[in-house]
């Protein structure tokens, strides 16, 4: 065994004939940032979803922190550690951004059968929620209804909520799609606030944060891990610059 | 002062509500109109029924097209021991509550691997199978039902055969179930239920097991319909199994619809302007249906958020207490 944090090994998902994940192997080192970039439809949300559990994959491992976790379920796996943000937003849009991230909280407070004492001003689960919007620079909207902010701030929440399941291991799918220059700079600051702290798998498109963030890389393309390797050495990388980054980062 | 009360409701008009329901009888006496206090007892038992399924449909997103069965359920609970002369209180109503809540454990297993439509279905599948069992039981009268010769009787704490008692016993309980339901909804077990309700597959990520969570939301709905259920049987002293016939588990969610789903007062609201339009317009004109039907689709079209929606519409901002 490498004794990589999370390792990923032979890992298999196809749909209708088609490899979306085709033999990958991946390991990930405790707390590195690796990036997995890839074309469009290259698999890497199919990846993102084995690894958090919500896809079963139709052969390999997945080892985390030394279990073999295959098959644990989506929640068992955020209580052992593992955080995942979506690269759709997917919040609950009707409840305020505090009680979004206070939910996260409870969710690793032990069980929620209870029935009686009233959890929206219960400091056990309001202040670790708040230290997670900080982290982000949310805490001024902590009263306002998720629906009424813009995407950015979405990308944000989305970021607190899997920060304050207080994760080992972050798994970070698109955290700036969608996000003006201005807002993909301050993710690229929350992101780094993070490194080093927490380990941290991050899909992302927009290459000069990648590039800027990652201490390693993997390009997938067709379901395949092609190369893994320093943004130094990807950068150098024929293959991937053949398949994949093409003069853009010449 | 509404902060108290996140209801969505001016709070001068629940209390208002309240305080009407609690001085009924004495009105009832004074306009000579007896008949009064039963409309208002069946109109309060649906509405102890319409805020336990709220708390599934409202609050949880979960709409269940068989709630009848448990009124049902309960009713044969206090029905079939009387059948036996036995009219222990404490006894029939436990049964209603557990025999309910174990008929929503199985069925609830089951239909909540569903969604959407699927899970419609087959809650009303369900609830049809109840029905259809109590229908060929020949012993408990089948489909022309079971008369119940005593109300239950409490170890002569109270005496429900007087219809002022049972009048009060009834508020008494919607009071409670209502505080219930409060408390529940603003719990962690609630956060947890309506978290799934707005996106169960986020929930799902961040650590919760959310079928669990909803099956015991749904036991705790279905043994609150089997109160009512126990209430009903001693209201009407007669039980038939046509009580949980589907058309019944309709008006229920309509009831909750019509009021305002997912607003603590909303389920009694609806219930009551369901209970009172149709026993006035049926007064009016045996086609009565008509303008029933015409009034439901027009409060539903132009209020979203029930008739409790409306009021916030009217601008009655004062002391609204918020989304929940």
């Amino acid at each position: 065994m490498s004794g990589a944090f999370l390792e990923v090994r032979n890992l298999y998902k196809s749909y209708g004939g088609i490899a979306a994940t085709d033999h990958v192997d991946l390991d990930v080192r405790q707390s590195e940032l690796h990036a997995i970039i890839g074309p469009n439809g290259a698999g890497k949300t199919t990846l993102i979803s084995q690894l958090s559990g919500e896809i079963d994959p139709d052969g390999g491992t997945i080892r985390f922190d030394g279990r073999d976790m295959t098959r644990t379920p989506a929640y068992k796996r955020s209580l052992l550690g593992l955080a995942r943000s979506f690269q759709i937003t997917s919040l609950m849009l009707d409840m305020t951004v505090l009680e979004n991230v206070a939910l996260a909280v409870q969710a690793h407070a032990g069980h929620s059968f209870r029935f009686w004492q009233a959890a929206r001003k219960d400091p056990a689960l309001t202040e670790p929620a708040m230290a997670a919007l900080e982290a982000v620079g949310l805490q001024d909207r902590a009263n306002d209804i998720a629906q009424a902010m813009s995407h950015g701030e979405h990308r944000q929440l989305e970021i607190a909520m899997a920060l304050a399941t207080n994760p080992v291991l972050l798994l970070l799918d698109e955290p700036m799609a969608g996000m003006g220059v201005e807002e993909s700079q301050r993710m690229v600051e929350i992101l780094r606030s993070l490194k080093g702290e927490k380990t941290m798998l991050l899909i992302e498109h927009d290459m000069d944060a990648v590039f800027a963030l990652a201490d390693r890389i993997s390009v997938l393309v067709y379901g395949r891990v092609i190369a893994t390797g320093t943004p130094e050495e990807i950068r150098g990388d024929e293959a991937v610059r053949r398949a994949y980054l093409g003069d853009e980062v010449a | 002062m509404t902060s108290l009360f996140r209801t969505g409701l001016p709070a001068f008009v629940m209390v208002a509500g309240l305080g009407f329901l609690a001085l009924l009888p004495v009105l009832a006496e004074w306009v000579d109109n007896i008949f009064l206090i039963d409309l208002f007892m069946r109109l309060m038992i649906l509405s102890i029924a319409a805020v336990g399924l709220n708390l599934i449909l409202g609050y949880g997103g979960m709409v269940s097209f068989g709630h009848a069965a448990y009124l049902v359920i309960g009713a044969y609970a206090v029905g079939i021991p009387a059948y036996y002369d036995i009219y222990d209180g404490f006894l029939q109503f436990a049964i209603a509550i557990v025999a309910s809540a174990a008929v929503a454990l199985v069925t609830g297993a089951i239909a909540l691997r569903t969604k959407g439509v699927y899970f419609i279905m087959i809650t009303m599948a369900f609830a049809q199978m109840v029905y259809f069992t109590f229908v060929s039981i020949e012993e408990y009268g089948a489909d022309d039902g079971l008369t119940i010769n005593m109300r239950s009787e409490f170890a002569g704490l109270l005496d429900i055969e007087d219809n002022f008692t049972l009048y009060y016993f009834v508020l008494v309980s919607l009071i409670a179930v209502l505080g219930l339901v409060y408390r529940i909804v603003h719990s962690r077990f609630g956060m947890v239920i309506s978290g799934a309700k707005g996106n169960e597959r986020r929930m799902q990520a961040i650590g919760f097991p959310t079928y669990r969570y909803r099956l015991v939301c749904y036991v705790i709905s279905g043994a609150i319909c089997g109160y009512a259920g126990a209430l009903l049987g001693n209201f009407t002293n007669f039980i038939t199994p046509e009580m949980g016939d589907w058309v019944h588990s309709g008006e229920l969610i309509f009831m909750v619809v019509l009021g305002g789903a997912g607003s603590l007062f909303g389920p009694v609201l609806g219930t009551a302007v369901f209970i009172l339009l149709e026993e006035y317009l049926s007064r009016l004109t045996q086609y009565w249906h008509f303008p029933f039907g015409a009034m439901l689709i027009l409060v539903v079209i132009f209020t979203r958020g029930g008739i409790n929606g409306m009021f916030r519409w009217l601008g009655m901002k004062s002391g609204i207490g918020g989304r929940s």
